[in-house]
């Protein structure tokens, strides 16, 4: 007998996220990538109050994260953040005020060459789950199980070199909205 | 539900939003969907309608090495011991009704979630979040801030000490009021068992006028929202006790075939 979920509402701002949240790859690492976007409603208005995660192989496939994504300082409780040695595989960031959010992070390996997010947001009931897929992944068995169309919206689009687009819309047509996915 | 249809001066103030009856209304044609969670597209909640997709969600079902199998893990360093005492975390002691709300987290075969981060937020006692964007006129309270983090342990067991949230208003529509409630985040073994919800307190009379609530649309479900108050849970000459117990939903790496179907 699950527990049902309810939305994570407006005013978990000074609860979930953290201080540089957004910073999965140990600094200074030179593989990382920076993932980026705006995350839209069915208007196409973006929307300033999501709440992102991401969860991710590391670069030599293992799946195992790490603790210390919010290592916190035993003095006075603050986040401190990652150690810069770890990598944790998790992510949690806030859209801002235009909608838009950007991690930086390794790049998932071959066997799995996607970042997993959720979308947690005012106005929705029940988180959605989608992929990151960087660009050059046309044999993933998912991807390929998809319309061209609705392929697109889980392929993050190159915009320089190592700098990836991914913007997500909950709610569109259906070569706008993004597929969103559903484990049972 | 008895409502006099007389103008009052907050709704003057609030133009073209529905009257809690006409949201009355729409909540009472949803029929339960079999399913224990919220439907996406619950239109009294109204903040939903751009907000819901519109295409099906695409199902994963047989994909061991999906990376949603497993997820993250937290330790003893992302928490500190003063993070699940709600009531510690300023100079002085924060207003209100002192309570503990203690339970155990389950994944859906019933098995323990182990070592894993709860984090909690909610409203003071009056009802007002730390929240620059919460401008309901009800004071701050400067020894409460309202969050709070511990890890599960070895039998899936948290505990927070707090105090009880206020319920408070909100815009969905005219005299709409939350009913008291902490919000809950929790993981699982796997990213797929993620679960952000809300724990309401036993016998809230606003529990019917509340489409986030009733966006639930399965009554037992509902309950299931609902912590039960524990007498034996209470501190003698300190809080009153209550216990609220989770089962997350999803697939987990250990998964297999025919195992764990939804009851």
């Amino acid at each position: 007998m699950i527990t049902p979920s309810q939305t994570v509402g407006p005013f978990y701002g000074y609860a979930l996220p953290f201080a540089r949240g957004g910073e999965i790859a140990p600094a200074g690492d030179p593989r990382t990538i920076t993932l980026h976007g705006v995350v839209r409603d069915g208007a196409g208005a973006p929307i300033p109050d999501a709440l992102l995660e991401f969860w991710q192989a590391a670069p030599d496939g293992s799946l195992g994260g790490a603790p210390g994504s919010m290592r916190r300082d035993p003095v006075d409780g603050a986040v401190i953040g990652r150690d810069g040695v770890e990598f944790t595989g998790f992510g949690r960031v806030p859209t801002d005020a235009d909608g838009h959010y950007a991690v930086r992070t390794l790049p998932p390996p071959g066997g799995a060459p996607y970042v997993s997010v959720a979308v947690f947001a005012r106005g929705l009931t029940h988180h959605l789950y989608t992929r990151a897929y960087l660009p050059g992944c046309a044999e993933d068995v998912l991807l390929a199980s998809l319309p061209e169309e609705r392929r697109g919206t889980l392929v993050a689009r190159e915009e320089r070199e190592r700098v990836y687009r991914f913007d997500i819309r909950l709610q569109g047509d259906e070569g706008e909205e993004t597929v969103f996915l559903e484990f049972r | 539900m008895t409502e006099t249809e007389t103008k009052t001066e907050t709704e003057t103030q609030l133009p073209g939003l529905p009257h809690q009856r006409a949201i009355d209304t729409e909540m009472a044609a949803y029929e339960p969907d079999g399913t224990a969670h919220p439907r996406r597209d619950y239109a009294p909640y109204r903040s939903t309608l751009l907000r819901h997709p519109r295409q099906p969600l695409l199902a994963v079902k047989d994909d061991p090495d999906a990376v949603e199998l497993t997820g993250p893990v937290f330790g003893p360093t992302d928490v500190t011991d003063l993070d699940a005492d709600l009531t510690r975390q300023h100079q002085g002691e924060p207003l209100g009704e002192r309570i503990t709300v203690t339970g155990r987290i389950l994944d859906r075969e019933g098995r323990p979630v182990r070592d894993q981060l709860v984090e909690i937020w909610q409203a003071n006692a009056s009802g007002r979040y730390a929240h620059q964007r919460d401008q309901h006129p009800a004071p701050l309270d400067p020894n409460f801030t309202g969050v709070g983090r511990c890890l599960t342990d070895a039998e899936g067991g948290y505990r927070f000490t707090t105090v009880k949230p206020g319920a408070y208003p909100w815009r969905n529509h005219v005299n709409a009021w939350r009913p008291a409630h902490i919000h809950f985040s929790l993981f699982g073994s796997a990213f797929t068992q993620r679960l952000v919800t809300q724990m309401y307190f036993p016998g809230d009379p606003l529990f019917p006028y509340d489409p986030i609530l009733q966006s639930v649309t399965d009554a037992r479900a509902r309950e299931r929202l609902v912590a039960a108050y524990e007498h034996g849970l209470s501190k003698p000459e300190f809080a009153l006790g209550y216990r609220w117990d989770v089962v997350l939903d999803g697939p987990a790496a250990t998964w297999t075939e025919g195992e764990g179907e939804q009851s």
